[in-house]
């Protein structure tokens, strides 16, 4: 689906979201009558330090002033690989952005991410992971790494990773493969309103607690994580 | 991968009190070993999972030697290796050794 | 013939200690009270990756990470610390999980501060989605920790730098501590090159890259509060000192970042190379920083140097 077709059947009772060169900003009808803050990136942009500043100060500006839901589109490159960028400290930018994106969720404005293309690596850390609920549209690519670099440093065939890729979805890109890790929570139907998916999970979300983790074991794509975390969790909290 | 697992029965206990300890790294040319005071006194035992398949041998010589000079009596040593050469090993054994009779930290 | 190290002073021993030749395990040791280190799921309960394996890979028994709790001037702390010669300290999805079980307890507890000893290349290629995703539940773990008042704090010196993901979180902390050798970015010097070419990034020009990305320049851009020397004695004293100084989180921490950083784009965005960012910001005779040794350095920065202090 197209950017345009995305947001007319997200928002049949009108929005006014912009898309500027890549970077989404702006805000949209509910079904309910409710507002709801659009961010994203789309065209496959890379998200460098001048998209992200303006994405977090759309966040920022509608913390003051809006209320509601929000929700994070994606279809992005990875994080923009330049020297100007790390010269100015894109770390700071990425994470930035994410911790905004965070604190909104923390407080009162639930946080979705609508990943329908293509993100990777720093980007989508910074977009539809800082989210509370990372949904999958059919035909999103998103790859933390591509199998080509992959292949480079493991100095494996890609026909080599492309086999042990069948056995477990812990390493190669895509969105099923993320689904069962516990980072993608669900993917909608393209076939149907997303309109009305879109109020069916803001009717029924999740508590604001990350529960990724036990989702990537109850999905078998992470088997120890879970576990782990709440090991040291529990060990930890006995020096009280 | 390959493992390998080594027996010895050794002359005495190793000293100190400490149950465990661990040195090294896994990284190419590096291993670690933890140590674990878990045998009788009387038996050694060191497990390996490496990286660099058919040094059977070799292994089997390099604990041999150190079994004989350190006689590390209850240790079980549990080792990943990254590809070291035996010397690396001999001494990544010697301070394992060191680090749980708590004569060096 | 040396004295066994068992009889030198801790503090003896962490003024002579590199923090960036050191492993993690002898980091954590010199860093706090002597003897007050407790490991969470040390290496002998033998927690591998799950993942390893299929590659042909030899595993690490505690997957890469230290985690723990122990004493700093006294006062409890959480700790964690990567090792940055296994597998070039990158996430997996147990050396993850240790990070997000000990930030959530510290979130319940409130009150023990966490220091985090980064030294990663980001994402474990082996494993990156599960990589990936624990370091998007470790910001996510860090951001609900300080919300509950924790101090979370950085200490950036360690062979791999702190790239990928691990810049991210780095960005996330309530403060850093860098050491020159701390170089902080997303992409790293070869994969800008591999993806767009040489005269973009010479990976191989060493210079470039620490001027770019190391613990210098991230000072006196503010990234950092505080420069290290090279020693676990200095990273140990800009903890405490960190830890006397961070405030309490809340919106305004954010509102100020983006002004912060917004400030930094106009001031600083046509800037072709650190030495410009330096020479704006009025360091004179830029040139000579690299060179600089670290007590004069830290004279410069503390003169000139921004500060991200209440405002990230």
């Amino acid at each position: 689906m197209t950017l345009d077709d995305i947001l007319a059947s997200l928002f049949p009772d009108g929005h006014e979201v912009r898309n500027d060169n890549g970077v989404i900003a702006g805000a949209a009808t509910l079904r309910s009558g409710g507002r709801i803050l659009v961010i994203g990136v789309s065209d496959r942009t890379a998200l460098g330090v001048d998209e992200a500043i303006r994405l977090s100060a759309h966040v920022l500006d509608s913390i003051d002033r809006g209320s509601g839901p929000i929700v994070v589109l994606v279809d992005s490159d990875s994080q923009r690989m330049s020297k100007r960028d790390e010269l100015l400290g894109l770390n700071e930018f990425l994470a930035h952005l994410a911790k905004v994106l965070i604190h909104a969720d923390m407080h009162g404005r639930p946080t979705i991410g609508l990943l329908y293309g293509h993100s990777a690596a720093g980007a989508l850390l910074a977009t539809g992971l800082a989210t509370r609920v990372l949904v999958g549209l059919p035909g999103a690519s998103p790859a933390v790494m591509d199998l080509p670099s992959m292949a480079k440093v493991t100095k494996l065939s890609m026909t080599a990773l492309e086999e042990k890729a069948k056995s477990t979805p812990v390493f190669a890109p895509g969105l099923s493969n993320l689904e069962q890790m516990g980072a993608v929570h669900m993917t909608w139907s393209d076939a149907t309103s997303l309109a009305d998916q879109l109020e069916a999970l803001l009717a029924d979300m999740p508590a604001a607690r990350d529960r990724r983790d036990a989702l990537g074991k109850e999905r078998g794509g992470r088997p120890k994580a879970a576990d782990i975390a709440e090991r040291v969790r529990d060990l930890a909290l006995q020096i009280r | 991968m390959e493992d390998l697992s080594f027996h010895h029965p050794v002359r005495e206990r190793a000293g100190g009190i400490r149950q465990s300890a661990i040195v090294g790294v896994v990284a190419s040319g590096n291993l670690e070993v933890l140590v674990e005071r878990v045998l009788p006194d009387a038996e050694c035992a060191v497990e390996i999972k490496t990286a660099a398949m058919g040094f059977g041998e070799v292994w089997s010589a390099v604990i041999g030697d150190f079994v004989e000079r350190y006689s590390p009596g209850g240790l079980k040593f549990s080792i990943n290796d990254g590809g070291a050469r035996p010397d690396t090993v001999s001494l990544r054994l010697a301070q394992a050794v060191r680090l749980i009779a708590g004569s060096d930290r | 013939m040396t004295a066994p190290l068992s009889h030198i002073a801790p503090a003896e021993r962490a003024r002579s200690t590199s923090f960036n030749e050191a492993s993690a395990r002898t980091r954590l040791d010199l860093l706090l009270d002597a003897g007050s280190l407790v490991e969470f799921i040390g290496p002998e309960q033998r927690e591998v990756s799950p993942h390893l394996e299929i590659f042909g890979l030899p595993e690490q028994f505690d997957d890469g990470i230290v985690v723990g709790h122990g004493r700093l001037g006294g006062a409890p702390v959480f700790v964690a610390a990567q090792e940055g010669r296994f597998m070039g300290g990158a996430f997996g999805e147990v050396h993850g999980a240790k990070l997000t079980g000990l930030l959530r307890a510290a979130r319940e507890i409130g009150s023990i501060p966490v220091l985090i000893l980064l030294d990663t290349g980001g994402v474990r290629l082996q494993e990156a989605n599960a990589g990936e995703l624990a370091i998007a539940e470790i910001m996510r773990a860090v951001m609900e920790a300080r919300s509950a008042g924790v101090k979370v704090i950085g200490l950036i010196g360690g062979r791999s730098g702190c790239y990928g993901g691990g810049g991210l979180i780095a960005g996330c902390c309530s403060a850093l501590a860098v050491s020159e050798a701390g170089r902080i970015a997303v992409s790293g010097p070869e994969v800008i090159e591999t993806n767009r070419g040489v005269e973009e990034f010479d990976s191989r020009d060493r210079a470039l890259v620490w001027r770019t990305m190391g613990g210098k320049h991230r000072r006196l851009l503010g990234a950092a509060d505080v420069f290290a020397d090279d020693t676990v004695q200095d990273f140990r004293e800009a903890a405490l000192e960190l830890i006397g100084l961070i405030g309490p989180f809340g919106l305004d921490r954010l509102k100020a970042e983006q002004g912060r950083l917004a400030d930094r784009l106009r001031r600083f965005g046509a800037c072709q190379d650190a030495v410009d960012v330096w020479t704006v910001e009025g360091v004179a005779h830029a040139e000579t920083v690299p060179e600089l040794p670290a007590d004069q350095f830290i004279a410069l920065a503390d003169r000139i140097g921004r500060s991200s202090r209440d405002a990230r």
